[in-house]
């Protein structure tokens, strides 16, 4: 796990993005939200723009060899950035986790897929530990709930980040999920590969939604906002999905 | 058991489509979950014993060999007889000749999964040998014809309508509404069992290496009537299942139970110490323990995946997972269910046999938050994922789109012109993403693109 600790308080002054694919294809407007957030935090925002995705459908269907070759490619392309953010748990703990693994045996890619888990940072673990809070002026006066995406809770650690960013926006109550921290059903390619069990892991997230009587959803993983939105769209219900970038950009 | 391993995705839509299994599993899986939450809560040693949990299973297959040979050598020495079972086949061989040479009819059996494992119920009815299950789940489904769907809760998915009406046809008696009556039903019919039979057929939780002892814990004494009422006794341990001594049984058993169940320890804790001695009143003339091989070396000598060895057996994976909570355990096909279960029939039964069942996990991880042992399932699943796809496991169609993919997103100009076109063949070609894919109309690249070009 990375030290954030060990980072201090040295605040970067430039910021480079890495917009998973599923958000620059489903969630544009939360990627542009993060550009316009970072800048009025007085941030330089540097988007690479031959970033494609971090390998990780291939890696979680086992197609290792495949995984190597798009993790190479992201090390090659992130290899100059300082500070890089990620508005996903998911490819946050891809890279983190899994590229010091993808390169066990391959001492020079090993050392740098380690450097680059220590530069990248999940949006929440970006914005708690290099912005004060009352730089960030967000208002969002609904009740929500919140979804824990399994990879920034499990794998990241990531719990009390989000909530403290969302206790920070005025007019917003949050209203926890009872069980909380349950997956959605998602699972990248397992959803498409199993898609009725998929649905109703996603159902009962529906339900444990609808049980917090919150009007929207928020959640820091593209991945799981498609899955839930899918869910509450086929229940016809008005509630609404959300990536938390975009609530805190909300005025 | 019958194998199903292979027919995953139909028995796992098949379920989904049950009413009766999903309510069932809703409530029970609830609870559990809920029980296991509060123990844990409670308790802010779990997660320390748990990593010294971890060590000490891993310090015990390092050194496998060398504690299994101790253990042979203690239990001896208590008058235990020891067999050593290469595999499934060889252990039900024994068992059948222990049968036949002491004239035996008659057999109860505590709880244990790894005579599921080894098919040994079905070998014994064919050779004419009553055998009784006396753990009341496991009883139940073995009216029903079925095999257990959980490790600790074998009728997990049965609901308890459903038992009543099981117990009026099977056995005769009244169509009982409450669980008392229900379990005094099987009570009185078991205890006759256990009277007449010639010998009680048991698993083991943790043999000690140190003096031989054979720990069993269970909830309902019929693992301890089981195992002294009759005459012999037959223990059988996969053997991964030895630990040094009581040093760390005493971390197991803090462990076990609250993971189990959410009980701090179980009901009944039986440390069986060899056969009766001349002096004592209670126990079996003849103890034999089975030591079960079949298949565990072979894990234990491959590293990246010889955690799964490490597993207790307590089930909280299985409880805690999403997934196995919408489809319960017979839908995997064998005897193993859950994130264990997928785990372990890959290196049982061989990994195309088993191939969708690393597969079928959202990889969110429960189960190791939960494993007391952290036994890291989800690592162990994509450490199998990979040797499937290495053996050619992906169908044509899969391995094409994921090469294609991949090749795509080395290319950026690719990516952009694919996007541009699912944007249009998503509604041309609805079936594509079952699971609907609803792209933006302008990318977050294209954007930038427009932003940046000044």
């Amino acid at each position: 796990m990375i030290d954030l600790e060990a980072m201090g308080s040295i605040r970067p002054t430039s910021v480079t993005l890495f917009i998973p694919c599923l958000m620059d294809m489903v969630y544009p407007q939360a990627a542009r939200d993060l550009t316009i957030l970072l800048k009025n935090l007085g941030f330089t925002v540097k988007y690479p723009q031959d970033q494609t995705c971090c390998g990780q459908p291939a890696f979680n269907q086992g197609f290792i060899k495949e995984a190597r070759k798009l993790a190479q490619r992201f090390l090659t392309i992130f290899a100059s950035s300082e500070v890089i953010v990620c508005p996903s748990g998911s490819c946050t703990a891809m890279v983190r986790k899994h590229y010091p693994e993808l390169f066990s045996t391959a001492p020079a890619w090993l050392d740098r897929a380690r450097d680059m888990g220590q530069k990248l940072f999940e949006l929440t673990e970006f914005l708690t530990r290099f912005v004060p809070f009352e730089n960030i002026k967000a208002s969002f006066p609904f009740t929500v709930t919140y979804h824990d995406s399994c990879h920034s809770n499990r794998v990241l650690g990531i719990v009390k980040q989000p909530r403290r960013l969302l206790a920070h926006v005025s007019g917003l109550t949050l209203i926890e999920m009872e069980p909380v921290q349950v997956c959605c059903g998602f699972g990248g390619l397992f959803s498409q590969k199993f898609p009725q069990l998929s649905q109703a892991i996603g159902m009962e997230k529906v339900k444990a939604i609808q049980n917090t009587g919150a009007q929207w959803v928020i959640s820091n993983d593209p991945g799981c906002l498609m899955h839930i939105q899918n869910r509450l769209r086929e229940k016809n219900l008005k509630i609404g999905v959300k990536h938390l970038v975009e609530v805190l950009a909300s005025q | 058991m019958d194998i199903k391993t292979d027919q995953f995705k139909t028995l796992a839509a098949e379920a989904l489509k049950n009413k009766a299994v999903q309510g069932a599993l809703a409530t029970a899986c609830g609870h559990i979950g809920r029980m296991r939450a509060k123990a844990f809560q409670d308790w802010p040693d779990g997660d320390t014993l748990r990593d010294q949990a971890h060590r000490i299973k891993a310090g015990v297959m390092d050194n496998l060999g060398r504690y299994l040979d101790q253990l042979e050598t203690s239990a001896r020495k208590v008058g235990i007889r020891v067999h050593r079972a290469a595999d499934a086949e060889d252990a039900r061989r024994y068992i059948l000749e222990l049968v036949r040479s002491r004239t035996i009819s008659l057999v109860v059996k505590g709880k244990s999964m790894t005579t599921e494992e080894i098919g040994l119920n079905p070998e014994l009815g064919q050779n004419n040998v009553e055998v009784w299950e006396t753990d009341l789940g496991e009883f139940i489904v073995q009216l029903a014809g079925e095999p257990p769907s959980h490790i600790i809760a074998p009728a997990i998915h049965k609901s308890k309508q459903e038992i009543a009406e099981l117990f009026a046809q099977k056995l005769g008696v009244p169509l009982f509404d409450n669980a008392e009556d229900l379990t005094m039903v099987a009570r009185k019919f078991l205890r006759e069992k256990y009277f007449q039979a010639g010998l009680g057929i048991s698993g083991v939780n943790f043999a000690l290496a140190e003096n031989g002892t054979l720990v069993i814990v269970e909830n309902e004494g019929n693992g301890r009537l089981s195992t002294t009422f009759p005459r012999i006794h037959v223990a059988v341990m996969g053997i991964e299942k030895v630990i040094p001594g009581y040093k760390e049984l005493a971390v197991f058993l803090k462990l076990l139970a609250r993971s189990a169940t959410g009980q701090k320890l179980s009901t009944y804790m039986s440390f069986l110490q060899g056969p009766r001695r001349p002096e004592e009143e209670d126990g079996p003339e003849e103890l034999h323990l089975i030591l079960l091989d079949n298949g565990r070396s072979k894990i234990l000598a491959d590293p990246e995946l010889r955690p799964s060895l490490y597993c207790l057996r307590c089930g909280a994976c299985l409880t805690s997972c999403p997934v196995y909570q919408r489809i319960g355990g017979h839908a995997y096909g064998w005897v193993y269910s859950g994130p264990i279960g997928s785990t372990l029939a890959p290196q049982y039964l061989g990994l195309m046999r088993a191939k969708d069942l690393p597969m079928a996990s959202t990889l969110c991880g429960t189960c190791a938050s939960v494993c007391p042992v952290r036994i890291p399932l989800p690592d162990l699943l994509l450490k199998l994922r990979q040797r499937i796809m290495e053996q050619g496991g992906a169908t044509l169609y899969e391995q094409t789109f994921m090469k294609t993919w991949t090749l795509a997103q080395s290319h950026p100009f690719w990516v952009r012109s694919l996007t541009a076109l699912a944007r249009r063949g998503e509604k041309l070609l609805p079936g594509l993403f079952p699971q609907g894919v609803p792209l933006a109309e302008k990318t977050f690249h294209q954007w930038w693109q427009d932003e940046n070009t000044d």
